[in-house]
């Protein structure tokens, strides 16, 4: 897909692995993930807890905290490794090339310092604005992510706005210096519904209007389609699935990808279904199963994924990667499946009980 | 705000009488009759004599009409006479105060000055050699009392270097370099385990702040880590040093009396030592009034320190 | 006790015995500092049958056998103080008091504190405040001063005297400690659904919110216990612990103190004893933390 855009991309990550050495060992929360996006496109990267896509995005940025922390691999923006700049020059990108969203905004927002100076501070500093200018220039952000009353919410502290507002303070600090990218990390999860909606929308018009990048991390498959181009599923620390958002749904290819999708709860579906939870736990990224790592929990399950590491190739579609040896409606994946149910394995009797197996992953995408 | 005020007024002065009235009473059943203090025991064959001094300071009366009394006086400032020297209570005090006061402003400021910067470069470098290094010389200091201290350093400074005087006092109003000479070992003695005890709340409370996510939000707005550390991550840090050091008076008050001892100083706490062995109830029970009285009060002042720079807890009333 | 329930977990660590892997945890220092408070414990307890110990109170200058301040020798490891008397038997003997006045605030801080802490955590209302405010009364005291004035009202100053009194000093602390987390407890849900299956109270009290405030009040326990053994230390040093010739660490200091110019060691030998007890207490007091705080973050 780096093909039919003219230009080298923004940013492109390229076997990327973060490791945060504990006690217990080395947990290996990112291990060996490669991708890329090009200017003012739109990646959603989606997965469990614990799947690695906030230390992912988190790495990129460099905002992993610790001594403990050791990231290898490249991610170069523009051009340049970010991995291997110094704390001073990351400084230099942080803000004004790269920003973002958190997922918390009761937490990521100082409790004990006024919004004003939250939305301002970074602003003097890189722009070199003097009060008065950085003062209307926080007025107009805070217009423009919809606050109402923007003069008076400035002189607020962070506990007297609500949680959707404290959000579309953070979305007007992170977008403050004009980045060109933006990761937003789960930047709805801590929200109510009703405000969910708002803050996505927000977030998709300031990127359409800026032409800027933005990765959106979320557990929530929901949340990525039709906001997102591309769409990368991760687990256990690997892209196990990516490709453009519309064909993923149309054609969900990953075992597990297939999984998130049916834990979905539906409207659609008769009242009293049992709700699809995938059976068995996340990995221990200390000691991750060989092969696959899905496969202890993957109702196609067969010799070869416990014993050999699928790699991320392309398929049929040169968009659509994916690392799997029995895709989803593959005839040996349905062969895999009428065996496992046959010898009575968990995670294939699961997935019958709720449903069969459907040959297409998504029917709603 | 003004009814969180209030309350804490209200029970300020609540604990203030329970102290003050628990006071008179643990200080009324000491055992000794205070006639013996007043009166030698050769000239108490006078029966007339006793009864009449007995009368005079009242030592007849029920105990909570003494008490009463005392407290009418007490709360005009006038905590009665010493029966051993005869002079006001509040006077000796009053005249005791500077000295036990300057030695806990000078140890407080001496130890946050020292502490703030020790627990802030722990905790900015968590887990490394400098980090692992304070913290260990925090976890020994903290296990070495006032005493061993004050005569490691009167052994080293005053007898071996002889650079400031093992024992005794000058008054500020007398020499001023005098007094620094004077204050320096007994405020360096009280210092250690202060030092300490803000060392580990600055660094533990500056670890979790540094996890949060403003701080994380505050790096990815490209701003620089010591404008992060002193203007994001330092202000609560410094509310809950503030609440350690109120909360250290008492510890540190009872400090002052063993370096007092030490250095033979005359201050509050080596007056009320002596009070206590010469059976001067009256003064053992001003000076310990007043002292829960300073540490009452100290506390109810970090109350409304909080309000003043937590806007949380300002609004939330 | 938690991988016993979990048939995937147990490893070749599991089997071994578990001192054994509560030990293999520790770093060298916090070995270090548990063996000398076994150490100190150990003799302490079997003091008298220590072979080759001195009598503590045996002044040997008035029987013509040793002088005063003695250096280090043969039969004296630590020499003798000004007295004449062992500097180490003194230790010894007088390890037993700085660790009987610690045992009895632990005790009756945790038994008296903790029961007092969890009940009005978990009642709340009236009794709580009630309880905290006489809890407010006895802290707004300086420790040193109640104590001084309680010592002496006593009049006698033997060992179990300054244990009650500072034992019972100690549960004000305790109570704060226990209720606090008392007041978290009984807001989790299983204390709610107890509740809700109609548990009686006083079976909540027992069976949930206090087994769950103890390991804290515990962890408290270490940390408190070197405290106390300081302010042991500081009132034997003022000459109001146990009556003399009873052998205190802080009271050997304090004589020491006089002859400071002729000859420190009776002064620094006492004096290290305190210190590395305190510190020993202090840091495996720090890591029983650590450890608790990492198992309950990975819960």
């Amino acid at each position: 897909m780096a093909d039919n855009v003219a230009g080298s991309p923004l940013l492109e990550v390229d076997d990327l692995r973060t490791t945060f050495t504990i006690p217990a060992g080395d947990v290996k929360a990112v291990r060996g993930v490669s991708f890329s996006l090009e200017q003012g496109r739109t990646l959603g990267i989606v997965g469990e807890s614990g799947s690695g896509k906030t230390v992912l995005a988190r790495s990129i940025m460099r905002l992993n905290l610790g001594s403990n922390v050791t990231t290898t691999g490249t991610a170069a923006f523009n051009g340049s490794d970010v991995l291997t700049r110094s704390p001073g020059e990351m400084r230099e990108l942080w803000g004004t090339e790269m920003a973002m969203v958190f997922q918390d905004p009761m937490t990521s927002l100082n409790p004990l310092v006024r919004v004003q100076r939250q939305v301002t501070e970074h602003l003097c500093r890189h722009l070199n604005l003097n009060r008065a200018e950085a003062r209307q220039a926080a007025v107009d952000l805070l217009r423009e992510v919809r606050i109402p009353d923007p003069e008076t919410r400035l002189r607020s502290f962070p506990h007297e706005l609500s949680g959707g507002m404290r959000q579309r303070v953070c979305i007007a600090v992170a977008l403050a210096c004009e980045p060109s990218l933006l990761f937003a990390d789960e930047p709805t999860t801590a929200l109510d519904v009703t405000v969910q909606h708002q803050i996505l929308n927000l977030l998709s018009r300031e990127q359409t209007d800026r032409e800027m990048a933005m990765v959106l991390v979320t557990h929530d498959l929901g949340v990525v389609a039709g906001r997102t181009d591309d769409t990368m599923v991760m687990y256990a620390g690997t892209v196990v699935e990516h490709a453009p958002t519309a064909s993923l749904f149309a054609d969900m290819r990953h075992p597990y990808s297939e999984a998130l999708m049916r834990s979905i709860p539906r409207t659609s579906l008769p009242s009293h279904t049992r709700l699809a939870a995938i059976t068995g736990r996340p990995p221990d990224l200390i000691d991750p199963p060989s092969g696959c790592a899905f496969s202890p929990r993957c109702p196609y399950v067969q010799d070869q994924c416990v014993n050999e590491e699928p790699p991320l190739v392309e398929t049929d579609d040169p968009a659509h990667r994916l690392a799997c040896w029995t895709p989803v409606g593959s005839p040996e994946a349905r062969a895999a499946f009428e065996k496992n149910l046959a010898a009575g394995l968990q995670q294939a009797v699961a997935v019958d009980i709720s449903a069969a197996p459907s040959s297409t992953g998504g029917v709603d995408g | 705000m003004g009814s969180f005020i209030a309350t804490r007024l209200v029970r300020l002065v609540a604990t203030l009488l329970a102290v003050s009235f628990l006071t008179f009473l643990l200080v009324n059943l000491l055992p000794g009759d205070a006639i013996n203090a007043l009166i030698p025991i050769e000239a108490q064959q006078d029966q007339e004599y006793v009864a009449q001094v007995r009368a005079e300071w009242g030592l007849d009366d029920p105990m909570l009409v003494r008490y009463g009394k005392w407290l009418g006086d007490a709360v005009r400032g006038d905590l009665g006479d010493s029966i051993v020297t005869s002079r006001a209570v509040s006077s000796e005090i009053a005249h005791r105060i500077p000295v036990t006061g300057e030695l806990m402003i000078v140890t407080v400021i001496f130890s946050v000055l020292l502490a703030v910067p020790l627990g802030v470069m722990s905790a900015y470098r968590e887990g490394s050699r400098l980090d692992q290094f304070i913290s260990g010389g925090a976890q020994f200091a903290l296990s070495v009392p006032g005493f061993v201290a004050g005569l490691l350093f009167i052994y080293v400074f005053a007898m071996k270097l002889g650079w400031f005087p093992a024992t005794g006092w000058t008054r500020i109003s007398n020499s001023i370099s005098g007094n620094l000479m004077t204050v320096t070992l007994p405020a360096l003695s009280l210092s250690v385990i202060e030092v300490a005890v803000y060392t580990r709340v600055v660094r533990s409370d500056l670890v979790t702040t540094l996890k949060e996510d403003y701080i994380l939000s505050a790096r990815s707005k490209g701003l620089r880590d010591g404008f992060i550390l002193f203007r994001h991550a330092l202000r609560p840090s410094s509310l809950t040093l503030i609440t350690v050091v109120g909360l250290n008076i008492g510890l540190l008050l009872g400090g002052t009396v063993v370096v007092e001892f030490l250095f033979a100083l005359p201050g509050l706490g080596k007056r009320l030592l002596d009070a206590i062995f010469q059976r001067d109830f009256m003064m053992v029970q001003g000076i310990t009034v007043f002292v829960a009285m300073v540490y009452v009060v100290v506390n109810t002042l970090v109350d409304l320190v909080y309000l003043v720079v937590d806007p949380r807890i300002r609004k939330a009333d | 006790m938690d991988t016993a329930l979990d048939p995937a977990a147990p490893t070749e660590a599991a089997r071994r015995p578990w001192i054994r892997r509560f030990v293999s945890k520790m770093p060298w220092t916090t070995r270090f500092c548990a063996s000398w408070l076994i150490v100190i414990v150990g003799a302490a307890v079997f003091a008298d049958l220590i072979p080759g110990l001195a009598d503590p109170n045996y002044q040997g200058f008035l029987f013509g056998d040793g002088a005063t301040n003695e250096s280090p020798s043969l039969t004296h490891f630590l020499g003798t103080d000004n007295n004449s008397r062992d500097i180490l038997a003194r230790i010894v003997y007088g390890a037993r008091v700085s660790l009987t006045v610690a045992l009895a605030a632990v005790f009756m801080g945790v038994v008296f504190g903790g029961f007092f802490g969890s009940l009005v955590g978990f009642v709340r209302g009236r009794t709580d405040s009630a309880v905290m405010a006489v809890v407010d009364v006895i802290l707004a005291f300086p420790g040193l001063v109640l104590l001084l004035t309680v010592v002496t009202l006593l009049g006698r100053r033997d060992l179990v005297v300054i244990a009650t009194v500072i034992g019972f000093l100690s549960i004000p602390p305790y109570t704060r400690v226990a209720r606090a987390n008392a007041l978290s407890i009984s807001r989790r849900e299983f204390v709610t659904a107890a509740r809700a299956i109609g548990t009686r109270k006083r079976s909540i009290l027992f069976r949930e919110v206090i087994p769950n405030v103890l390991p804290t009040l515990l962890a408290y326990a270490m940390v408190n216990a070197a405290v106390i053994i300081l302010l042991e230390g500081a009132l034997a040093f003022l000459g109001l612990s146990v009556e003399p010739p009873t052998s205190s660490w802080g009271t050997m200091v304090n004589a020491a103190r006089v002859d400071l110019q002729i000859n420190v060691w009776p002064a620094i030998w006492p004096s290290l004893a305190l210190v590395f007890t305190v510190y020993s207490l202090n840091n495996v007091g720090d890591w029983l933390r650590r450890l608790r705080s990492v198992r309950s973050a990975a819960l």
